[in-house]
């Protein structure tokens, strides 16, 4: 399997997005994998839109089978969401299930006027009925396999696999 | 106090009854877990779904507004269903043991206990007797401890300090009746400070006073000189037996927090309280509502503390 460098995949996609940017629009990441992701992108996109930060911890659908995450950290929206266009960002959408807390979460700030999902990586698997609007790869992994990204010290992102086929 | 009562196998919480025996690990994780709950306040809507059908029942054996209230937008806040009942004048005075109220309320599909009681180790008590699946917190009993009070003022000077490493903390007046102090001094300590004084009238100290592990200050200016936290305590007239003290107005003398006394100080030192506070008797009301004081910041913090005592233990 052909894994392209994560820094090319957010050019691609900020190219993508940029012609649909509009000044009512704010970035919201998902703590911690999205939220690289929107940094990255939003030093391509050129213009300056509000950034928030969610951490689903509080909306997770398995917190009675295995509590609360060890890490919480607080959410941060620093600006209405009311009325707001949306882009949700996230690193690898999966299962579908952190998308559906992450909207949960962030309708408890207000109402958006809409909300659009991107995502570094599609690896199927889906739970939910999800779909992202940006992708940056798609890849068909099977339940034993996991890539994750990472951050080094210096901010350059990159991917790991881990399972079957890594 | 047995602490592993409070523990489960995996080290993760299970009941939280006292500070003491509490590992920093734990302690540390409640307090980031409330700077996540602060977040929630600051919201359009200030609940999340984590407690949603669990059942929380406040058991308040004790009269306290303060606390009760807290702990019941704390279990809202959560999306739990809160039921309250003030024991005091209920079934137990129709002669009901405290271990069958708490077998009845069992019954009634609880998860947690909110324990609020005059006698030291009532929590306890319930905690050893309860099925697996339920949790109690102890929300106060007798003269022995008040942990989530003791989070919260943890989780204040975290807020206003930063760290507990470098500071020197008072703690004064009536510690002989105070459950608040003991939960302090335990968490103080976990959490690294390094010097904690308690500053008090020879008559209002505990007589284990030696084996708290504190320095001592019969004198408010020398006690509070150059301290980052003065703690001040409520005088509790309600719980005094003699004549522990001259009268309020000799008290507030030589012990009540006076503008003139903070000086001693720091100049930035925070003033905490943890109400209902006497003005007039342990503190001026220039210092309760000056610029040093952070009474009302706790209060708001209870209600994060307590929504991260309870997510923890109903997932724990």
């Amino acid at each position: 399997m052909h894994l392209t460098d994560p820094n090319a995949l957010i050019d691609r996609m900020a190219a993508a997005m940029r012609p649909l940017l509009r000044p009512d629009c704010a970035l919201v990441g998902i703590h911690t994998g999205g939220v690289w992701v929107m940094d990255a992108l939003a030093e391509r996109l050129e213009v300056e839109l509000p950034r928030g930060v969610l951490d689903i911890s509080f909306y997770r659908d398995d917190f009675s089978r295995i509590g609360l995450h060890p890490e919480v950290k607080p959410s941060r929206i620093p600006f209405e969401v009311e009325d707001r266009h949306v882009l949700l960002i996230d690193d690898v959408l999966y299962t579908g299930r952190t998308v559906r807390a992450a909207m949960n979460l962030l309708f408890d700030y207000g109402r958006p006027a809409s909300i659009r999902l991107a995502v570094l990586v599609d690896r199927g698997g889906r739970e939910l009925p999800v779909c992202a609007d940006f992708v940056g790869q798609a890849l068909d992994l099977g339940p034993d396999e996991h890539i994750s990204l990472q951050r080094d010290a210096a901010g350059m992102l990159s991917f790991i696999m881990k399972g079957a086929g890594a | 106090m047995n602490g592993n009562l409070q523990l489960n196998a995996d080290g993760s919480l299970r009941h939280l009854l006292t500070l003491d025996g509490l590992p920093a690990r734990i302690l540390t994780q409640i307090l980031d877990t409330a700077e996540s709950f602060i977040s929630v306040a600051e919201r359009e809507v200030k609940k999340v779904p984590l407690l949603r059908g669990k059942a929380i029942f406040n058991l308040f054996f004790e009269p306290s507004t303060r606390t009760r209230t807290t702990f019941e937008i704390a279990a809202k806040r959560l999306s739990a269903d809160v039921v309250n009942l003030n024991i005091a004048t209920s079934a137990q005075s129709k002669g009901e043991t405290l271990l069958d109220t708490v077998a009845n309320l069992s019954a009634m599909q609880a998860d947690m206990f909110v324990v609020r009681h005059a006698s030291s180790g009532a929590a306890h008590l319930i905690a050893r007797h309860v099925e697996p699946h339920i949790h109690v917190v102890n929300a106060g009993d007798g003269r022995c401890a008040h942990p989530t009070q003791g989070l919260l003022d943890m989780f204040t000077i975290r807020q206003h300090k930063g760290a507990f490493h470098n500071l020197r903390v008072a703690i004064v007046g009536d510690l002989l009746h105070s459950r608040v102090a003991r939960s302090q001094i335990h968490a103080l300590t976990t959490l690294g400070c390094p010097e904690v004084r308690i500053v008090a009238p020879r008559t209002l100290l505990p007589r284990d006073v030696d084996h708290l592990g504190v320095h001592v200050h019969y004198r408010m200016d020398t006690g509070i000189k150059d301290c980052d936290v003065v703690i001040m305590l409520r005088l509790q007239n309600e719980r005094m037996q003699g004549a522990l003290l001259p009268s309020p107005q000799e008290y507030f003398k030589y012990w009540g927090l006076t503008p003139d006394k903070l000086r001693h100080a720091r100049p930035d030192a925070i003033v905490m309280h943890p109400g209902p506070m006497n003005r007039g008797v342990e503190i001026d009301s220039d210092v309760a509502d000056g610029k040093h004081s952070v009474i009302l910041n706790q209060v708001t913090y209870g209600i994060a503390v307590r929504m991260a005592v309870m997510s923890l233990l109903a997932g724990g």
